[in-house]
């Protein structure tokens, strides 16, 4: 228990503490440096859509960022369920998986809603930054169109950050559906 | 005075060249043609025009690109940029009496050109800048003075050749370019990126199979890796650079036409482009002939 204990703590400490953008570069840049291409996904069909190289990288960085968020989400959910409820669990006689599962996650989960929820949203806004890492995403798209029709550039700055806004939204208020719907009266 | 001023050049030139290997103290270390500058310059201009305040002010700002060898680029150590876009902008500069040294270069990126010129953070933009129809509606693009096309820049072993082989490669240009969208409309698949040097090094890594722009500018890349990059296709776009001035100011674009034309005839045009573009081994082209003004 206690080497995956502090393998997760090192985890979540290098990915947290370091910013996405150096991720992005170290996949995106100094990767192919090194040797690695990744070109081996290339033969990966998913439905009639080619997996790229440069969407997988993309998504390998984003995945590593955001797990460590996910990571410390969950914690604080499971951390937000009292003590008291573990131990009277373990008082009725629940081995630790029973206790886990029938008493403290159920907790946990409800409280992970909002942090996670936030992550979500900083996940999705993230995804940008792979405009400048050969991903051809809102963004670049926004760039492209924005140099193509130079006398319309406010508008389509609107309008993507409108695109933005109701993405995210989505986002909130499934998330807020979702916790009413769960919650417990206490 | 002009005529004076051409006759005086040739002399001139000849001495300003004999003379630039001893380095004096107004040059500020780039090895570009050298260009006259013109005297009381200001009482050229009628009253109002924004070419006699300029004058007047010995000052003048001018955006250029950063990243672009042979076309405009500055290394981390260089005091100004070095490239066919400066030396244009000396030859303007020089014709309202303001020497290289008194330019003030601007670093401007494909995205803010446009802003820069209408909030007036620069008065000219000499920046690979192509003329549209779209960009013309909101600023003031007066020229062409160059005209380039687009082309492919690939590792030395590739076997794309001709345009049709790009179809389903993976094809790297700057975010947002017109370079990236008309590649995208060759069937290839566009990747973008945030500057042309980290587009080149997937090249050489292998992460992407060719390069696309203007081919100006990967000539210069070209020449700076001999050994494993070549520059194929014969161009399949037209890009004309123009020098974009402010809506405010409608009087510089024939101030702008006249400047260059002046340097067309008298050769300051061919030499700005042989210490430039040219030194990648490219004959130097037939200056094009420039669009009247509106």
């Amino acid at each position: 228990m206690s080497i995956l204990n502090k393998a997760a703590a090192l985890y979540v400490t290098l990915f947290r503490n370091t910013p996405l953008l150096m991720i992005f570069i170290f996949m995106a840049v100094a990767m192919p440096k090194l040797g690695y291409t990744f070109k081996v996904v290339e033969g990966i069909e998913i439905g009639g859509w080619e997996v790229s190289a440069f969407f997988f990288r993309s998504c390998l960085a984003l995945t590593l960022y955001t797990s460590a968020f996910v990571c410390e989400a969950m914690r604080s959910g499971v951390n937000a369920v009292p003590l008291g409820q573990a131990e009277a669990g373990r008082a009725v006689g629940l081995t630790f998986i029973q206790s886990m599962r029938h008493v403290v996650l159920p907790q946990a989960l409800r409280a992970v809603i909002p942090p996670l929820t936030s992550v979500q949203v900083a996940l999705l806004k993230n995804t940008s930054v792979a405009a400048v890492f050969g991903m051809a995403e809102a963004v670049a798209t926004m760039r492209i169109l924005t140099n193509r029709n130079s006398d319309e550039t406010i508008p389509i700055f609107l309008a993507f950050a409108v695109g933005y806004i109701i993405l995210v939204e989505v986002v909130s208020l499934t998330s807020y559906a979702i916790e009413r719907k769960v919650r417990v009266a206490r | 005075m002009r005529f004076t001023r051409t006759k005086a050049l040739a002399v001139a030139t000849g001495l300003a060249l004999a003379l630039a290997a001893c380095g004096d103290a107004g040059d500020d270390g780039d090895d570009g043609a050298d260009v006259d500058v013109a005297e009381n310059a200001a009482d050229d201009f009628d009253e109002g025009t924004r070419m006699k305040a300029l004058a007047e002010d010995g000052k003048i700002r001018i955006g250029v690109k950063f990243d672009q060898p042979g076309i405009g680029f500055k290394g981390a150590t260089d005091d100004a940029p070095r490239g066919f876009d400066p030396e244009i902008g000396k030859i303007l500069a020089a014709d309202l009496g303001i020497p290289a040294s008194d330019i003030e270069w601007v670093e401007t990126v494909s995205t803010n050109r446009e802003p820069f010129l209408e909030q007036g953070e620069v008065d000219l933009v000499i920046a690979s800048y192509s003329i549209t129809d779209e960009r013309r509606k909101v600023v003031g693009q007066a020229g062409p003075y160059y005209v380039t096309g687009q082309q492919l820049l690939v590792r030395s072993d590739s076997d794309i050749e001709t345009l049709d082989d790009v179809k389903g490669t993976e094809v790297c240009s700057v975010t947002g370019s017109t370079s990236l969208d008309n590649i995208k409309a060759e069937g290839a698949k566009p990747r973008g990126f945030d500057t042309y040097s980290e587009c080149v090094d997937q090249v050489l890594d292998g992460a992407v199979d060719a390069m696309t722009t203007d081919g100006a500018i990967l000539l210069g890349y070209a020449a700076e890796n001999p050994d494993e990059l070549k520059v194929v296709v014969d161009p399949f776009s037209e890009e004309r650079y123009g020098v974009g001035y402010s809506l405010d100011h409608p009087e510089m674009c024939e101030w702008i036409t006249d400047t260059l034309e002046d340097a067309q005839e008298d050769g300051l045009w061919a030499d700005a482009f042989e210490s430039t573009l040219g030194e990648s081994g490219v004959e130097t082209p037939e200056p094009p002939q420039m669009d009247a003004c509106a």
